[in-house]
């Protein structure tokens, strides 16, 4: 189990973050888990004013057939008018696409946003769609086996790490 | 297929839910899981598109052998916002009525690639039978058969609870009116057991009270006062006019002047109770309009939490598919 140092890659999403949205008034939406601790953290530090938009992606997953429903759905609650709006789309780790899809999906059934960005802490490769970051924390090269995994402690520091995957 | 015996119906093996038969035998972590899954489906109504794709491309058959305009609607309205493809079928005016036995119908309707039934009928076990006969990708959910089980209107009651409520823990439920012929007042029983709510009491008149409700933990009572004094929950059942008829109840009037909710008589319970009702409701018989209209009244929202509440159990039944 390797461990990356998850915030000062953290440290690295928001500058380039910041430089990127610098003069536009953007919303961000997190996707859920990790997308969300980390638009929150962004909204902060990047002082957006409006409520961080949350997606839980489960009603929009492609393998819904092959592998059923997530056992643990969360509510989606986007405070702010999707109409319009420029948006952020933040998510702990890039791979496929598919989140990021299905996210988008998501959004468009709120309403039609002027435009999406997308801001990934990790990007780990291995795209089965096309879809590229707007910004990234961090680029890394893992085999499929691996899994990457955001989690967050009490004090709200997050933590990065590399765990072979279980088989189902 | 052989029948196994000693294994619940509704579920796979892997002990998901594959049916919805009936609220007794449902494990709580299944009810749970309905009820926190549908918190998800609240929500998508008030959003510029009301759907989600997660059924996009199954077929709901809706077969309501026995009329009922707001559960086939509430189902539909279920089934179209999950995307799924919706076909109802107006039993009793085809084949059926042609003489067609009720499995001759399922067969031919699976022929027709059915994903899965929504099934209302007037005889208790009904879709217990088809459940057993269909093919294993198909799925089959009660919407309420004969006196038997209504466990959909069950879970939309425990979600209504909760979401005023918040917990099961320290409640006192009083379910009110013709219990003996109520599948409303059983799947609603069954449940708030199962959720573990401490104080279950079956208010009516002995003629409509059912035997076996000591075993289930449930307190009798015959006076309305008696059962709804410190009650955080009142349900009131609707009386079928047919009752009136026979020989179990005198008059409506009296039935009223007995058992009907009025605001003096709703100031026993708790004052934050809620009032809820199965619908449709017979204002004046078994509830005060005053009582039905006013701000202690969760119909409605009932009636709201119901679109979800389906929502989940239909995708959550249709996430099993490839495990059975």
């Amino acid at each position: 189990m390797i461990e990356l140092d998850a915030e000062a890659v953290y440290r690295s999403l928001a500058a380039r973050l910041r430089e990127e949205v610098v003069g536009r008034d953007v919303r961000l939406v997190g996707v859920h888990t990790g997308g969300v601790w980390l638009a929150q953290r962004l909204r902060q530090d990047l002082h957006v004013p409006y409520e961080v938009g949350i997606l839980d992606i489960s009603f929009y997953r492609d393998d819904f057939s092959r592998s059923g429903l997530n056992p643990g759905v969360k509510p989606s609650s986007i405070a702010f008018d999707v109409e319009g709006a420029d948006i952020v789309l933040v998510d702990d780790v890039l791979n496929t696409g598919r989140t990021v899809r299905a996210a988008m999906n998501e959004l468009f059934d709120y309403g039609r946003p002027a435009r999406i960005d997308l801001a990934v802490l990790i990007d780990r490769g291995g795209r089965e769609l096309p879809v590229a970051p707007t910004v990234v924390g961090r680029v890394i090269e893992v085999p499929p086996e691996v899994s990457v995994v955001l989690t967050r402690d009490d004090d709200g520091r997050l933590h990065l790490t590399l765990e072979r995957r279980r088989e189902a | 297929m052989k029948p196994e015996f000693g294994r619940n119906p509704q579920l796979n093996r892997n002990g998901e839910l594959h049916h919805l038969l009936s609220i007794e035998g449902l494990p709580r972590a299944i009810i749970e899981r309905i009820l926190a899954t549908a918190d998800g489906f609240i929500n998508i109504a008030e959003r510029e598109v009301k759907n989600v794709p997660l059924l996009r491309g199954r077929s709901v058959f809706n077969l309501f052998f026995e009329n009922s305009t707001r559960t086939r609607t509430t189902f539909e309205i279920a089934a179209r916002r999950l995307s799924a493809d919706v076909f109802n079928l107006d039993i009793q005016r085809s084949s059926t009525a042609k003489g067609e036995s009720l499995l001759d119908t399922i067969n031919n309707l699976t022929a027709m690639q059915a994903d899965m039934f929504v099934v209302r009928h007037a005889t208790g076990g009904a879709p217990h039978l088809i459940a057993r006969h269909v093919a294993p990708h198909v799925h089959v959910i009660n919407a309420g058969d004969g006196r038997h089980a209504h466990p959909t209107q069950g879970l939309l009651d425990m979600y209504t609870i909760r979401h005023y409520k918040r917990d099961f823990a320290n409640l006192t439920v009083a379910i009110v009116g013709d219990i003996l012929h109520s599948r409303v007042a059983r799947s609603d029983l069954h449940a708030l057991a199962a959720l573990g709510v401490p104080e279950l009491r079956a208010v009516a008149p002995l003629t409509l009270l059912p035997d076996g409700l000591a075993s289930m933990g449930v307190r009798v009572c015959t006076r309305l006062d008696d059962g709804i004094r410190d009650a955080d929950v009142i349900i009131m059942l609707r009386l079928q006019n047919e009752r009136m008829r026979g020989a179990l109840l005198p008059s409506a009037q009296e039935y009223f002047r007995n058992y009907g909710l009025t605001p003096e008589r709703l100031q026993l319970a708790k004052p934050d109770a809620i009032v809820m009702h199965p619908g449709p409701m017979n204002r004046g018989v078994e509830i005060d309009s005053r009582v039905a209209d006013g701000t202690q009244s969760v119909i409605l929202p009932q009636v709201t939490f119901g679109i979800a509440v389906r929502m989940s159990v239909l995708s959550i039944a249709a996430s099993s598919q490839r495990m059975q």
